[in-house]
């Protein structure tokens, strides 16, 4: 250690003093920000929908171009029309998790809620759920394990390798790759920034007073990163609610 | 005097080990990962340069590419920090 650094370990990182009580279940600061979300998404599409102007500006424009980027570039891609009716579903998952993942770059809170594996989890049991009740629903009991677990146009003997594959991946690889992707995504990306925060001030006040100069290096890449992890912050929104509407639709219809 | 140091010593160097083993993990995992999403990102925009009004549905169809390739990536990250401990 030639600057005296030293990290602390990963843990403190997604560890936060608990506002008030103690035990599992006491809020921290993440939890109000949770709450602070829900309030926003709700304040923001409310005034949006207040005044319905023929021309939009202002919130009404960015509601009314996320509606329509939720409609064609989600679902009509990916479900057809007649998953049109969970439009108001997926734009509600969408923007839950576009701005969870977006504290992550907020000056003062700095912090995705979505880096806490119960939140990826919580969503992505609400999305297993749901798509198995929709093809228990759409197809019968019976009729969705069936599709599930032959599809159609295989050589019988292979339905011996396939079928225990198949079952695995649609019950318990899809929440689990689901709730892991989002929650890994943004862990990385937060260790990331931390990294070079963390360095950025080690340089800064560790340093010998000429050396001093060396913490641009960090502080630019922590610029350039930031501005890296807003996209991967709107894209994990994006494909989490694109693989929700796949696995819905998937759902709706046997293979064939 | 000489058993502490060496208790001490197995000690370091099991928590070396799980740290070059994490190393290890990680770094194997994302190799398929990387090369798969080069393969995919790659065909996409072969795709989108002679079919330029078919770029939409390419798209969509390169993130959900891209989502179940970096998935196995993703696991290793997760399982390194894990062996770390």
């Amino acid at each position: 250690m030639i600057l005296g650094l030293e990290f602390e370990p990963v843990s403190r990182l997604v560890q936060w003093k608990t506002l008030f009580g103690s035990g599992p279940f006491a809020p921290t600061r993440v939890t109000f920000q949770i709450v602070l979300s829900v309030i926003i998404i709700i304040a923001f599409y409310v005034i949006a929908s207040r005044k319905k102007a023929m021309v939009p500006k202002g919130a009404q424009n960015i509601a009314e171009s996320a509606y329509d980027f939720v409609q064609d570039g989600i679902i009509l891609q990916t479900m057809g029309e007649e998953g049109l009716s969970w439009t108001t579903f997926l734009i509600t998952l969408f923007s839950f998790i576009l701005v969870l993942n977006i504290w992550e770059v907020l000056p003062g809170f700095q912090m995705p809620v979505t880096a806490h594996i119960a939140i990826p989890v919580e969503l992505a049991l609400l999305v297993w759920v749901l798509f198995n009740f929709v093809g228990i629903k759409s197809q019968g009991f019976f009729g969705y394990f069936k599709s599930m677990a032959f599809p159609p146009g295989v050589p019988w003997p292979l339905y011996i390798l396939i079928t225990p594959i198949e079952i695995i991946s649609t019950l318990f690889v899809r929440p689990l790759s689901l709730s892991v992707r989002l929650f890994a995504n943004m862990l990385a990306g937060h260790l990331l920034l931390a990294t070079f925060a963390v360095l950025t001030a080690g340089i800064l006040f560790g340093a010998p007073p000429l050396l001093k100069i060396g913490a641009v290096l960090p502080f630019g890449l922590l610029v350039a990163l930031t501005g890296f992890e807003v996209l991967v912050a709107f894209l994990q929104a994006f494909i989490f609610t694109i693989l929700a509407a796949v696995y819905i639709g998937g759902a709706m219809h046997p293979e064939h | 005097m000489l058993d502490v140091l060496a208790a001490q010593q197995a000690g370091e160097l099991a928590s070396g080990l799980k740290t070059v083993g994490a190393g290890i993990v990680y770094g194997g995992a994302a190799i398929g990962p990387g090369i798969g999403i080069g393969i995919v990102v790659g065909n996409a925009i072969t795709a989108m340069a002679r079919q330029p009004e078919a770029s939409g549905p390419v798209r969509t169809t390169m993130f959900l590419g891209i989502a179940f390739t970096e998935a196995l990536a993703l696991f290793g990250f997760v399982l390194a920090f894990l062996l770390k401990g």
